[in-house]
């Protein structure tokens, strides 16, 4: 297999990703779209670690650590989210306007 | 780009297509815990893939991490806060915003996607068979001892802002 193929699969998902991202309106969505835009970019880092002049391991490594600081990203998402619909009764982006100028 | 049909291609062409099915799914549901699946079947798709490029360890993380944790942390956060049925009609109403979101996106799409062709990659495949476990907790727990070390204090700030934020706060 060329690598190319498995970059052209991380350019497809991170595009879904992040048309979820500029389209859903529901906040929960929006995570779930960060969250499939950060494994796209670790579809690249892992076809690197097989595939390239200098291939090796560390691609691997680096994969565990954004898979590490993914989890945080979501816990900490979904805490915030959890305090804005206490707050405002609702999860929709749109409404999340009380910082606007 | 000569296409041989070996297993390799035929496992990563049935593999990305239940990727990019689920993300797809994900994207045009109109229900949300749908979309929880699709997701968690793309997500494990992914763990297919990493196997295919020798990464198996990571593939099993990626299993516990992705399609256990952070999928049953969304449920939670789904069933936590209410949703209404209709308000994810998606085209109807923000026909406007979507299509120049869908254009922006087909753009980016096209630019990378041109880069990745017409970029010279080196052919050269790295020795896999020195791929292991053992490899791969030396180099972390040597080479990149500090990082790690770094992540568990993320990790631990992480968790102690979650329970701050997420806690109901005392009536004052």
């Amino acid at each position: 297999m060329p690598v190319t193929s498995y970059l052209a699969l991380g350019a497809v998902l991170f595009s879904i990703g992040l048309y979820g991202v500029l389209t859903k309106r529901n906040a929960v969505l929006v995570l779930f779209s960060i969250e499939l835009m950060l494994n796209a970019a670790n579809i690249n880092l892992v076809a690197f670690s097989k595939y390239g002049l200098y291939a090796n391991q560390t691609g691997q490594v680096f994969t565990l650590f954004t898979i590490t600081i993914a989890a945080a990203e979501a816990a900490v998402g979904i805490a915030i989210l959890f305090a804005l619909y206490r707050n405002r009764n609702t999860t929709n982006a749109d409404e999340f306007d009380s910082m606007k100028g | 780009m000569a296409l041989s049909l070996s297993g390799e291609s035929i496992a990563f062409f049935v593999l990305s297509m239940m990727a990019i099915g689920g993300g797809i799914m994900m994207i045009n549901s109109t229900r949300v815990v749908h979309m929880v699946l699709a997701l968690a079947f793309s997500l494990l798709s992914i763990a297919g893939i990493y196997v295919l490029l020798h990464a198996e360890f990571l593939a099993v993380v990626q299993v516990l991490i992705y399609t256990g944790a952070i999928s049953i942390l969304m449920l939670f956060g789904i069933m936590l806060t209410k949703h209404k049925v209709d308000e994810e009609d998606g085209w109807s109403g923000r026909l406007g915003h979507s299509l120049l979101s869908f254009l922006g996106v087909g753009a980016l799409f096209a630019i990378v996607m041109g880069v990745i062709y017409r970029t010279p990659f080196a052919g050269k495949v790295a020795a896999t068979k020195s791929f292991t476990v053992e490899a791969l907790g030396k180099s972390v727990f040597k080479q990149y001892v500090i990082p790690f070390e770094l992540t568990s204090i993320l990790l631990l700030v992480a968790l102690v802002g979650a329970v701050i934020l997420a806690k109901k706060e005392a009536d004052s």
